[in-house]
């Protein structure tokens, strides 16, 4: 009982610590500070180009190893899954060397294009994905695999096309779990710390994203702009798990 | 049209080597036992289950060849199913889930929407069109999945027992419905059932199929008139005996021999209704040759009359009146003379 109770006391305390830091009375203007808004911008366009990519390449990997079977499938899904476990850090510094305009595909990338990730935008969007692209695809392939197949099945003796299958059928069917895993990983992807300050630098309106301002903000003494900011990533956060519940938190 | 299909496979336990050829004639029933592989039969058929040999083709087309590398998807194969569940698609409504086929097809939405429309005013529920799945009651989901099916006029319709998941209460009702539909339905009509009464009800040919083959395949008539197995003579409710025919006296057992009206050679059958048989508390005096005493196995009062199971040197079911039970003091366990006819067993070469 005291265990668990001091449990909750870990979880809850750092959350009032923070709310009663805050300085409500100038919280608009700190959140309207050219710094902070830009990197909220940043974050926002940042986080939804990292669910576009989690997305567009994330979903088809996930229905391969859903519906498809073929050696290696059981590595694969375990490769998938550790960015989850690895520390944001040591992924970003693992993204260095494959895109980093040194790095393996980086430099082939920079030689052709002069396109780099480094310093710029797509770095960082580059970065969150690989941090939260896991938790779509691990939710979106137990739905492609755990959904009920009978409908698929009428759907192709109806003469519908895998792609129309997929479209008609099996998007609505897994649309609910694809939401919840979507707002998962997008939650995941606006954090995003440790890979993108590694990767992807800390430029101001290319890739300084709000975590990463916060984190500059208090360790320069602007902390009323560091402690608006954190609330409005608190918010969102609580705002993700309240969209939630019903899956996460068992309500019926 | 018509269907041609070997199929052989294997799945699980199941043992499959079915032959058969339909064309639009008639319907076509299949039935036979729990697991006997009809459902198989039938998902081979539609593309949901490899073959791993033989051949499937409609109308002259080739669909299936695992031979020569042909395996065309469910969805190029233009064959309609109702399965046993109804797999309506939950998100559509009822009339949008008659529509899928065709819009699946590339017809018009416009187009599409009036022809299903028509279809559900066909199978009885125009009021439904609004409503999703969840709103329906089972028989009036397999309605709508019956219109599903056929709103694409398939040359080759295939029903998985539709009505096993339907309360009784709907179930005479959708039968009448189907019964209709498939008479009227101009392609390859083959439904799969366990129930005799849904296969006399929709079908003019039976095909028999136990443990993965075709024992018997013939006019629904033909069939239930000469059961050729154990399983079909206890759906038609007929009792079944195998033996070897010198003239009109045919050895059936080790030690019992009966008399038939018709002179054969050979190995036979020999099948007579229950209702043949009489029964008697003593040996009966008289003409009747086929005569023994039998011990009485089991005794199922139903209504006026009962159904004994009797065993001895030949085991046989016989349907008496109940008045005949107390008559005769007939127990589970005590002994009764039973004698049956010549002319009333039927003897037809194996």
């Amino acid at each position: 009982m005291a265990f668990a109770a001091g449990a909750v006391v870990m979880i809850v305390l750092p959350l009032i610590g923070l709310l009663q830091r805050v300085s409500w009375s100038t919280l608009l203007s700190d959140l309207s500070a050219h710094d902070a808004f830009v990197a909220l911008r940043l974050s926002l366009e940042v986080s939804l180009g990292a669910l576009a990519i989690a997305l567009v390449f994330g979903l088809p990997l996930a229905w391969i190893l859903a519906r498809h079977r073929f050696p290696g499938r059981a590595l694969l899904r375990g490769l998938v899954t550790l960015p989850m476990v690895l520390p944001p850090v040591v992924g970003g510094i693992a993204l260095l060397y494959a895109f980093g305009r040194r790095g393996l595909a980086g430099q082939v990338i920079y030689d052709l294009t002069g396109w780099r990730f480094v310093f710029n935008t797509s770095g960082a969007m580059l970065a969150a994905a690989f941090v939260s692209m896991p938790f779509l695809i691990v939710t979106a392939e137990a739905s492609f695999r755990s959904m009920d197949r009978r409908g698929e099945e009428a759907a192709a003796t109806l003469g519908a096309s895998p792609a129309y299958r997929f479209r008609r059928v099996t998007l609505p069917a897994v649309a609910p779990a694809l939401a919840a895993g979507a707002a998962l990983s997008w939650a995941r992807a606006l954090g995003e710390f440790g890979a993108t300050i590694t990767f992807a630098g800390n430029l101001p309106g290319s890739t300084q994203t709000t975590p990463l301002l916060i984190y500059l903000d208090i360790e320069s003494g602007h902390e009323a702009t560091a402690l608006a900011l954190s609330l409005v990533l608190l918010l969102v956060s609580l705002g993700v798990l309240v969209g939630l519940r019903d899956r996460w938190l068992g309500n019926p | 049209m018509s269907l041609s299909a070997q199929v052989r496979l294997r799945l699980g336990e199941l043992d499959l080597g079915v032959d058969l050829d339909v064309d639009e004639q008639a319907p076509v029933a299949i039935v036979g036992p729990n697991g006997a592989g009809k459902t198989t039969f039938l998902r081979a058929l539609a593309g949901l289950v490899p073959l791993d040999a033989g051949r499937v083709s409609v109308g002259g087309t080739v669909v299936e060849d695992p031979a020569g590398q042909i395996r065309l998807a469910p969805e190029e194969r233009g064959l309609g199913v109702v399965f046993q569940e109804p797999r309506l698609f939950d998100h559509l409504s009822a009339l949008e889930n008659v529509a899928f086929g065709l819009r699946a097809r590339g017809v018009s939405r416009n187009e599409a929407r009036a022809r299903a429309e028509a279809w559900l005013e066909r199978v009885g529920l125009p009021q439904v069109a609004r409503m999703r799945p969840r709103q329906l009651s089972g028989g009036q989901a397999q309605r709508v999945a019956l219109a599903r099916a056929l709103v694409t006029e398939p040359a080759v319709l295939l029903l998985d027992e539709p009505l096993a998941a339907v309360d009784m209460s709907a179930r005479a009702e959708l039968r009448h419905l189907l019964r209709q539909e498939l008479k009227r339905y101009p392609g390859v009509r083959i439904v799969v059932t366990h129930d005799p009464v849904e296969a006399a009800a929709l079908a003019e040919r039976l095909v028999v199929i136990e443990e993965g083959r075709v024992t018997q395949d013939g006019l629904l008539v033909e069939v239930t008139a000469h059961p050729r197995s154990r399983w079909v003579a206890d759906m038609v409710g007929l009792n079944l005996w195998e033996g070897t025919a010198s003239g009109t006296s045919v050895r059936v057992g080790a030690d019992a021999t009966v008399v038939t009206a018709d002179p054969l050679e050979g190995s036979v059958f020999v099948s007579f209704r229950p209702n043949a048989v009489t029964l008697h508390r003593r040996r009966p005096e008289g003409s009747a040759r086929n005569v023994w005493c039998l011990q009485v196995q089991e005794l199922n009062p139903t209504g006026d009359r009962a159904r004994l199971r009797l065993g001895g040197p030949v085991t046989l079911v016989a349907e008496v009146t109940a008045g005949a039970v107390s008559e005769l003091s007939l127990a589970d366990g005590g002994t009764v003379w039973a004698s049956v006819k010549a002319t009333d067993l039927v003897a037809y070469p194996v």
